[in-house]
């Protein structure tokens, strides 16, 4: 069973089909104590990371996530989702993230040339990691498969996290980040990624309970 | 790097596939779903879901179709056609689009790009323009392509992009339907002045206009058609076949 966090932030009738398409159940959640006892957790996001993380926080869900992380639960950010596993991020001020991945959250505008259009919005393909070899959602994954990405903002100086990249105009652009232990983070949408995205969600959905967190 | 995307349309009333030549002269094609499915299938990068419908009936017929399509095609959707309110874009982001496409809406209310950037954000509002050359300028048309809005498209198409619109649909009247090719000058005039995405649409008559359209003018992000899909005139692994040939990124390797 796969649970959803509904924090009031996107759509979420993409992601329930996803995993209703691949038979797996999947359930949607605003309880915070339905988070701390899932069996693995999605947390979604799309729009601002300052606006996002004060829901997180009215929801009640940011300590349950932490909770849950703490306690080897799963856990998958997509997109939005992602970028609020790290640290803290300058998009539109500064602001404090859960803390699960190492790095911080960075404009795309002055980190990849001024060619490349912003948002990127489109199909890019994988270069995994060393990382990304390992990491049990990409296992049915190979190096140049393509997802849908849709961002204005990245996530930078993650170090041994980085999982797989995207070649943006010459530059690396994170596209998935793994503590090595249970949580994860993908950058595309692999709800919108096709058979690819299929691929990483029926993974995800059949990793273990795990160990620590970093 | 990102790729080109390939985007079929699929105009929708009454809950069939239909396509206008020069907007006059709907023919039937075939369901929506089933279309999707075959096209996601085939290789395509996005699905435009366009509701032609005017009936308060054909508008819930519409969203079932969309609702139906969501659960079965895994790309990203979007939903345009008769967008003119904030719970226009509810309604159809709850039945699975990702991205809605203004066009007549935005012309009746400029407000509503940008409140709708600002609850949904830029990357889900998409400013879709119908635009003709009208005594030496760029005019964009309300209503279908039926109205002369007076407004110049450029100015008109910055205009919504700095109020939060993501992403650029450009639909040129003056090739639509004539299967001639993209209009390269008009699409050339729109990436030269925007920073955001730009999809071009009519005028795609065969593979080559796809080639055409991509090494000419570079900035475009993706081409957009319909009737070439639908009636089997292009299929879509041969036209990514023939741009990676030329050297163009597609994404290539689903089924």
């Amino acid at each position: 069973m796969v649970t959803i966090i509904d924090y009031g932030v996107g759509n979420l009738f993409s992601l329930e089909s996803s995993f209703a398409f691949i038979g797996e159940d999947a359930t949607v959640t605003s309880d915070p104590d339905a988070v701390r006892s899932a069996e693995r957790l999605i947390l979604p996001g799309v729009g601002a990371f300052g606006d996002a993380a004060e829901k997180l926080r009215s929801s009640g869900m940011f300590e349950a996530v932490l909770d849950a992380a703490e306690a080897g639960i799963p856990l998958l950010g997509i997109c939005l989702g992602m970028q609020l596993l790290f640290e803290k991020s300058f998009e539109y001020g500064e602001h404090g993230g859960l803390g699960l991945i190492k790095g911080s959250v960075r404009p795309m505008r002055g980190y990849i040339p001024d060619s490349e259009k912003i948002p990127q919005i489109g199909w890019n393909s994988l270069a995994l990691t060393e990382r990304g070899g390992e990491c049990p959602i990409f296992e049915d994954i190979k190096n140049g498969d393509f997802v849908y990405f849709v961002h204005s903002f990245y996530g930078s100086d993650c170090g041994g996290a980085l999982a797989a990249s995207v070649d943006c105009g010459g530059v690396p652009v994170t596209a998935a980040v793994w503590g090595g232990g249970s949580v994860f983070g993908t950058q595309f949408h692999p709800e919108k990624s096709g058979d690819v995205g299929l691929r990483i969600l029926k993974s995800f959905s059949k990793v273990p309970k795990g160990g620590p967190v970093l | 790097m990102i790729t080109k995307r390939i985007i079929p349309c699929l105009d929708v009333r009454d809950g069939r596939v239909v396509k206008g030549v020069n907007f006059k002269d709907l023919a039937d094609v075939d369901s929506p779903v089933a279309l999707a499915s075959y096209y996601s299938d085939a290789g395509a990068d996005e699905l435009v879901f366009y509701d032609i419908t005017a009936s308060a009936e054909g508008r819930r017929i519409f969203t079932d179709i969309l609702a139906e399509a969501a659960r079965r095609v895994f790309i990203p959707l979007t939903v345009g056609g008769g967008v003119s309110s904030l719970s226009d874009f509810e309604r159809v982001l709850r039945c699975g689009a990702d991205k809605v496409s203004v066009n007549s809406g935005a012309i009746k209310d400029p407000s509503l790009i940008g409140e709708a950037a600002k609850r949904y954000g830029d990357q889900c509002v998409v400013i879709s323009a119908d635009v003709k050359r009208v005594n030496g300028e760029f005019r964009v048309f309300a209503r279908g392509g039926r109205d002369d809005t007076g407004l110049e498209a450029v100015e008109w198409i910055k205009r919504c992009v700095g109020n939060g619109a993501g992403e650029v649909v450009l639909n040129s009247m003056d090739t639509d339907g004539v299967k001639g090719g993209f209009d390269l000058p008009m699409l050339r005039t729109v990436c030269d002045a925007v920073s955001v995405p730009v999809i071009a649409s009519g005028g795609a008559g065969k593979v080559e206009d796809f080639v055409t359209l991509f090494r000419e003018v570079p900035g475009v992000d993706a081409g957009l058609a319909a009737s070439v899909f639908h009636f089997g005139e292009i299929k879509i692994p041969d036209l990514k076949a023939a741009l990676a040939a030329e050297g163009i990124p597609v994404r290539i390797g689903e089924k």
